[in-house]
């Protein structure tokens, strides 16, 4: 009595995990086959400061109050500061600031001699350890981030475009994973807030699209001028995440996917943020 | 090291009210922050910043715990004859930091021009 009906459910059954299977199996291969699609269109893309108030645009736009621009002129200073063993300065061997021009566009690019993905911070402090044989300094102290501030501006106005070949390609793929995974105890991924729900708002503030054009920016929260690391990071706090240590090549990752993210937009320091 | 820029009109004619805008490079720890190693930094803000014009305070603060970092100061003035400006500002720690600045006021009957 039982037995053709047995039978026929179990047909049905395979015929549902056959297609279950399938399904699955889509779903795996599609991120992979869409390696390399972005979630925000490239004509979508807009400057963290599309979601900042009026404030923070005057703030910026001001050429005399912008908190950002005292650290500019450290930059300029520190540039031309002869400092180290070898008697050196940024200004010996790479003469004006114009021949930074369009670096941070490229950043963070693979190290030839290391096979590192450096970030436009560890290349200056490279430089500083290595050309100019002086003392460190340390990630996020504010020698660096004047520098680095000031290495940027040269590009001030120019499209983002980084290189995810090659060598970077493995990076590339890591930041993208990490920025599309969920983690930490609110076990939210990136994307979810910033590519699927930018312009809506979080708290009292809009959820900007996470755009790295702007970096080192003056955080008025911070008081201070702060990297694209320490701004990473605080997202980890967010999502209240375990945050990886200063230096982490996790980060690196994923400002690779950001700026890759980002490309043609234009950078713009000295920048404030909330 | 605490720097400051002030920025004022480019011409100021007698009797003119003109706004003046000082920036000063402070830290302004508050007392109540840690750095990024969890240790509280101590507390340092500006207590007491003047402006002196002719012998005569024309403009005092004294900020708290309140003032955001790298404060702004902003504020009019009305001068009838050239002279410097002195600013002069003491934080926590007995730092005392000063600018001095020509203020050149033109005679009121000279500028037939129109004013910028």
């Amino acid at each position: 009595m039982s037995g053709p009906k047995l039978c026929l459910w179990g047909l049905s059954r395979c015929l549902i995990y056959f297609l279950l299977l399938n399904v699955f199996g889509l779903l795996f291969h599609l991120p992979m086959a869409a390696a390399q699609q972005r979630l925000i269109a490239l004509d979508k893309l807009q400057s963290g400061l599309a979601f900042t108030g009026p404030e923070i645009l005057d703030l910026q736009g001001d050429d005399f109050a912008n908190p950002g621009l005292p650290f500019l002129e450290k930059g300029a200073k520190l540039w031309n500061q002869v400092s180290g063993k070898n008697d050196k300065s940024c200004q010996s061997c790479h003469g004006e600031l114009k021949s930074m021009k369009g670096a941070a566009t490229r950043y963070p690019a693979i190290d030839k001699a290391s096979g590192h993905l450096f970030n436009l911070e560890d290349r200056i402090r490279h430089c500083r350890q290595k050309r100019q044989k002086a003392a460190e300094w340390p990630l996020e102290s504010e020698e660096l981030l004047s520098i680095t501030l000031y290495v940027t501006s040269a590009s001030n106005g120019m499209p983002i475009k980084v290189s995810i070949d090659g060598k970077a390609q493995s990076h590339f793929e890591a930041g993208q994973k990490i920025f599309t995974t969920r983690q930490g105890q609110m076990n939210l991924a990136c994307t979810q807030c910033h590519d699927q729900r930018y312009g809506i708002k979080l708290f009292t503030d809009k959820l900007s699209q996470g755009q790295p054009n702007a970096y080192p920016a003056y955080r008025i929260e911070w008081q201070r001028l702060a990297s694209l690391e320490r701004r990473l990071r605080f997202c980890y706090t967010g999502v209240k995440a375990e945050i990886p240590a200063w230096g982490h090549e996790d980060m690196r990752d994923i400002s690779l996917y950001l700026m890759w993210r980002a490309q043609g937009l234009k950078i713009e320091v000295p920048s404030v943020r909330k | 090291m605490t720097t400051a820029r002030l920025q004022l009109p480019a011409r100021i004619v007698e009797g003119d009210v003109f706004k003046l805008r000082l920036l000063v490079q402070h830290p302004m720890d508050s007392g109540f922050l840690r750095d990024l190693e969890g240790v509280l930094v101590k507390r340092n803000v500006i207590r007491h910043l003047q402006c002196i014009f002719h012998d005569k305070e024309v403009f005092r603060v004294e900020p708290t715990t309140g003032t955001s970092a790298n404060p702004l100061f902003e504020f009019y003035l009305r001068a009838t004859k050239s002279g410097e400006l002195y600013f002069r500002w003491v934080d926590d720690k007995g730092y005392i930091g000063e600018l001095r600045q020509k203020l050149v006021i033109e005679p009121a009957n000279q500028s037939k021009a129109p004013k910028p």
